[in-house]
């Protein structure tokens, strides 16, 4: 089995217009992963799988990870009228670094299963950000495994993978509306909540309560 | 897609109009016999003949992963134990395998050997089951399942000597086990594995010939090998296609290099040689089982560089996978340097393996629906997670 750099230079090679960048995995595992671009993955994905020294036919795991944007703080030179003088003076700007989501494919080959112990070759795709432009190409049509799993990253984390057959909620029930794996989902009080006549009632009870209260006042 | 018009997003459904008036719409489940818990198979009959079938899950859904999420390292791991109920050892050893990878760990010999030992003893009373709740399904009422489920009792009362618990065992740690094996314990998983070989015959004497097993399973729902690689289907549902892939084989994770035991494989990739399949594991692991228990070291059973308390990996991520009996169980992880994992996911073998269940089922009749989706041995708890 080959690194995930020598992964890289086969694929740059064979396929010079598609951008894949080395995801660098400090831990022990050492199980370093490609990034790949959202325009070129599908293309990038059919190579790994078909080609004969790497046979990546087998997609083991697919799943999504939420990174939320994080406030930075940088040092910033600002030329500004100091006691009519301009100088420079640095400021410390506070911005929020956009997050986003990214969808993690985990290929092994079982029809090169025995060639050596490897780890998985990874794979990732980052969405732009986490609020409306939030589509990634779907893998379903390489590897079939990604059918329900892509499902499930819709579910939970809300990436909608364009190109896939069936996407549908899977866990979760239709009606349902949030993405409940986010960082910053925020479970509601009652799940089954629904308005009924009897709200209502306690609705207008209680402002007739306060009308009154406020009136012996 | 604007947000808006994503919070607004319907999926299509199955629509079964199209295809003329005839069809009947059948939901079986969620509280179907036949469906190993609350599990729904939308099906559009034409006749007996099955059109379409679309699994309906999510019933036992209680976001594990978000639970974990939130919880230290170590408070995962009894989650573990109910991700699917009837294999809580192997799903601890997978669990501990990849923490393992991602703080790298090594555990010692002793509790290498206990951990084969209790996974293939976890794998025998496993397939057992499987086998008994397949012929419960076809109509054979008690006796096959209640001879799977006299040794299962044998084996869950070793597990509980050594855990404390029958089927919520909770019994691995990041770099070792959590307990000393209690004194004659290894004696008495010898006198079990002894006797296993006698059930196992007499399971086959009952079943392996018989005409209505035959009958019903031999040429029913068969999966091809190349949509079996391609749909990431693993364990017993993958092999009786034919395809040479276990993970205990290609990984060799634990100390599988030193056993000597072989991989049998189907070759029509039917439900008969899914039980068949199932039956030849059995042997194997009594095979592994015997060779384990000859020799186990003395020594301890954790590694001293691990922590328990205040367990904090430096931060990278990890996907470490083992071959537990329904498929390959395999967990990503994720640490950003704290003591809770960033992102913890199970790639549950289960929930893959019904990937392929609708090109199974087409085409057959709606009676082998049942039995089908039963060779496929699925625990709702580890599909819904």
């Amino acid at each position: 089995m080959k690194t995930a750099e020598e992964i890289l230079g086969i694929i740059k090679s064979a396929l010079p217009d598609a951008r894949v960048e080395l995801v660098q995995n400090p831990s022990p595992s050492a199980q370093h992963s490609l990034l790949l671009s959202p325009a070129s993955a599908v293309a990038v994905a059919s190579f790994l799988r078909d080609d004969r020294e790497l046979a990546l036919d087998y997609c083991s795991n697919a799943t999504g990870v939420d990174w939320p944007g994080k406030e930075v703080t940088e040092k910033v030179k600002v030329t500004r009228l100091v006691e009519g003088v301009e100088t420079v003076v640095e400021e410390t700007v506070k911005r929020v670094a956009p997050g986003y989501l990214e969808a993690v494919y985990h290929l092994y080959s079982m029809k090169h299963a025995h060639r050596e112990i490897a780890g998985p070759v990874v794979l990732r795709m980052r969405t732009a950000n986490r609020t409306d432009q939030v589509q990634l190409p779907s893998l379903t049509p390489v590897w079939r495994s990604a059918e329900f799993q892509e499902r499930e990253i819709f579910d939970l984390f809300g990436i909608v993978f364009t190109g896939h057959p069936d996407l549908r909620r899977i866990l979760m029930w239709d009606e349902f509306e949030d993405h409940p794996m986010r960082r910053d989902y925020v479970d509601p009080d009652d799940y089954e909540y629904e308005p009924t006549p009897h709200d209502e009632v306690l609705k207008r009870a209680e402002t007739s309560k306060s009308a009154q209260a406020g009136a012996t006042a | 897609m604007s947000a808006a018009a994503f919070k607004t997003y319907r999926p299509p459904v199955m629509d079964v109009s199209e295809e003329g008036d005839e069809l009947l719409e059948v939901a079986m489940g969620p509280h179907h016999p036949s469906t190993h818990g609350v599990f729904r198979m939308d099906v559009a009959l034409d006749g007996e003949r099955v059109v379409k079938l679309k699994p309906v899950f999510g019933y036992l859904h209680r976001n594990h992963e978000k639970i974990a999420e939130k919880a230290s390292y170590l408070a995962a791991m009894p989650y573990t134990d109910r991700l699917d109920y009837f294999c809580s050892l192997t799903n601890n050893w997978a669990y501990a395998l990849a923490v393992e990878k991602l703080a790298g760990l090594e555990v010692p010999e002793r509790a290498e050997y206990i951990r084969v030992i209790t996974a293939e003893l976890t794998r025998i009373q496993n397939h057992a089951s499987a086998i008994g709740f397949l012929m419960q399904e076809m109509g054979a009422s008690g006796t096959p399942l209640m001879y799977a489920f006299r040794e299962r009792e044998k084996i869950l009362d070793l597990f509980e000597e050594l855990t404390g618990s029958r089927m919520m065992c909770n019994y691995m740690r990041f770099g070792g086990c959590r307990v000393e094996l209690p004194g004659g314990w290894l004696d008495k998983v010898k006198v079990i594995v002894a006797g296993l070989p006698q059930f196992i015959d007499e399971t086959e004497k009952l079943l392996t010939g018989n005409e209505i097993l035959m009958a019903r399973s031999q040429g029913v729902g068969i999966l091809k090998p190349d949509l079996a690689v391609n749909a990431g289907v693993t364990g017993v549902m993958l092999r009786c296609t034919g395809v040479n892939y276990d993970i205990r084989k290609v990984d060799r994770y634990g100390i599988y290099d030193r056993f000597k035991f072989r991989v049998p494989l189907g070759d029509h990739g039917d439900i008969y040689d899914r039980y068949m399949l199932r039956v030849l594991e059995m042997r194997e692991s009594i095979e592994i089982l015997k060779q384990a228990l000859k020799d186990v070291p003395g020594g301890p059973i954790m590694d001293p560089k691990s922590k328990i308390r205040g367990f904090r990996p430096k931060p990278g991520e990890a996907y470490g996978r083992i071959e537990a009996p329904k498929g390959e169980l395999g967990f990503y992880l994720i640490s950003d340097g704290s003591g809770n994992p960033y992102r913890y996911r199970v790639r549950p073998p289960s929930l893959i393996n019904l990937t392929i269940l609708e090109d199974m089922c087409l085409g057959q009749n709606v009676a082998d629906v049942v039995l089908i989706f039963g060779s496929v041995d699925i625990v709702l708890g580890e599909v819904d997670r």
